[in-house]
């Protein structure tokens, strides 16, 4: 942008001499804040716990080997809710998250009014963790699974729906057009024109958020709303620490599987 | 018969697109639409079947008037006019076959539609369609493994299944080679011969305008500023639709053209 006229022809530079000079103080401000609260920081904490932590960390390390593996056992059966949990909550959020996708979307949605309400439900989904639905859920429905499920799917809503009506805005209008231009009533043109459109990218958001699920519902039994987490929680209680190294080891295989899953579902859709 | 009697629209930014146009097209007419990008060609077609509301003035198809029809007889009289587009405008995740039967979803209910259960009728009309144009082995093909032309000849399926009585043309030919785009305006062309369709052709290209419309009608910033024989465009005629330019060029190409066609 500016241009400076020099004996030997225009000299360019990106910024101007003002703007160079803004981004450095810039860069001065940050390295301020971070002196300051470096030093804040340094002043609350007990330098001694620091110092010992790395011989704590051995030492609870070697009290986790070997893996408890007869303990393995007592986990096939919290796995199996952990993996129900994340599943049906997933099921739940998409069959929810769906009519909330058309309302949100500018292309599809009904009225303005309720577009703000979709994306309410949407924000209002998102805002609060998975963790804290389950924390109250637990008081709603007692502790187990469906206080899990239920926090699973409520948490999920918002993320697929915002995916979803994002996506669902991104479609190509002309192809709905053509099918409006037959005389296709409203709800044809959705099944014809919109849906084929954004299916691929539905079923992107349903194995993706199936994936989060499965990690986030691992954690849920720290609040009582079933799973593998439970016994996570209990262990640690017990200071059960090949146990605790035996879950840790399941919860990883557990992971790893469902990315594997996932990229595979998600190549084979797209 | 389509009758326009001073057709107008304003779009909302303040753009006055067609500016009261008054156009007569019997039955089985074809016309071609020329003029300059912004003249308001695409308006004007998807102002006869509402894809954009007019502003002002009537349209009839026969001795429906179109310009206030009710929503569900809008689509009804949707259904007798057939539109095809620049970018084909196929769903490109449907089946050629299944673009083909979108054409009959003004005829046929929610749910047959929505479990893909059409009329035998139907089914049998779209294999008759696609073997006409040529696309029969590729009925269970995805839209968009398709090329350019293939897919414009699914989408003049698509228009014809709907057994209009009008077809809105926007472009046809303007995503694809030179060779094609003859090709597919002499199916147009022939398809309309045999079903004796009016049709009304957007089109960019003079030349093809002149070899395959039996009328073309200038328009220029909204308004008709030519109406007769597709020889009638004359150098004068171009700079009045197009603006100053050398049209020798282009014209003495036209005369060479229809010299080799009716060598051939």
């Amino acid at each position: 942008m500016p241009r400076i006229d020099s004996t030997n022809g225009p000299v360019w530079k990106r910024r101007t001499t003002k703007q160079q000079w803004a981004i450095w103080a810039g860069w001065l401000v940050a390295l301020a804040i971070t002196a300051f609260a470096w030093q804040r920081i340094s002043e609350k904490t007990i330098w001694f716990f620091v110092q010992d932590a790395p011989r704590q960390a051995a030492d609870i390390g070697s009290r986790m080997i070997p893996p408890k593996f007869s303990y393995m056992s007592k986990l096939w059966a919290p796995i199996w809710d952990t993996l129900n949990i994340a599943t049906l909550g997933t099921v739940i959020a998409l069959v929810i998250a769906v009519p909330v996708a058309f309302a949100a979307a500018r292309n599809t949605t009904p009225h303005p009014i309720v577009r703000t309400i979709a994306i309410f439900i949407i924000v209002a989904s998102r805002s609060v963790n998975s963790l804290i639905w389950a924390l109250m859920l637990v008081f709603i429905f007692g502790p187990g699974v469906l206080a899990g499920t239920i926090a699973i799917g409520l948490r999920s809503i918002g993320f697929c729906a915002k995916l979803l009506y994002e996506g669902i805005e991104e479609i190509d209008h002309t192809q709905v057009e053509a099918i409006e231009a037959t005389g296709a009533s409203g709800p044809q043109k959705m099944v014809f024109g919109i849906v084929p459109q954004v299916l691929p990218t539905f079923a992107g958001i349903g194995v993706f958020r199936w994936d989060i699920n499965i990690r986030e519902s691992t954690i849920l039994g720290l609040v009582g709303a079933g799973g593998i987490g439970l016994e996570l929680n209990g262990s640690i209680n017990t200071l059960a620490w090949t146990q605790v190294s035996m879950i840790l080891l399941v919860i990883l295989l557990t992971v790893v599987v469902s990315e594997w899953v996932s990229a595979k579902v998600r190549g084979a859709i797209i | 018969m389509l009758r326009l009697e001073g057709l107008k629209k304003r779009y909302k930014t303040g753009d006055e697109a067609l500016k009261g146009v008054d156009l007569e097209i019997p039955d089985g007419q074809v016309i071609a639409l020329i003029g300059p990008s912004g003249a308001g060609k695409s308006t004007l077609i998807r102002c006869v079947n509402r894809l954009v509301e007019p502003t002002g003035g009537k349209a009839f198809l026969g001795d429906i008037e179109l310009t206030n029809l009710s929503s569900s007889k809008l689509r009804k009289a949707r259904s007798r006019m057939g539109m095809i587009f620049q970018e084909y405008a196929l769903v490109e995740r449907l089946t050629v076959m299944e673009n083909v039967l979108s054409g009959r979803l003004g005829y046929v209910g929610f749910w047959s539609s929505f479990f893909r259960r059409f009329p035998a009728k139907d089914v049998q009309e779209a294999y008759r369609l696609l073997d006409r144009v040529g696309l029969m082995h590729m009925a269970d093909k995805r839209a968009d493994e398709l090329s350019g032309g293939q897919r414009q000849r699914v989408g003049i399926c698509r228009a014809l299944i709907q057994n209009p009585d009008l077809l809105l043309i926007d472009e046809p030919t303007a995503s694809l080679d030179p060779k094609t785009s003859r090709q597919i305006m002499r199916l147009i062309n022939e398809l309309c011969q045999e079903r004796g369709l009016a049709a009304i052709i957007n089109i960019h290209d003079v030349l093809l305008a002149q070899m395959f419309s039996q009328r073309v009608v200038g328009l220029k910033l909204g308004e008709i500023v030519y109406d007769g024989k597709p020889d009638g465009l004359t150098p004068d005629v171009l700079t009045e639709i197009y603006g100053e330019e050398d049209w020798e060029a282009t014209i003495e190409k036209v005369d060479d053209e229809n010299e080799l066609e009716s060598e051939a």
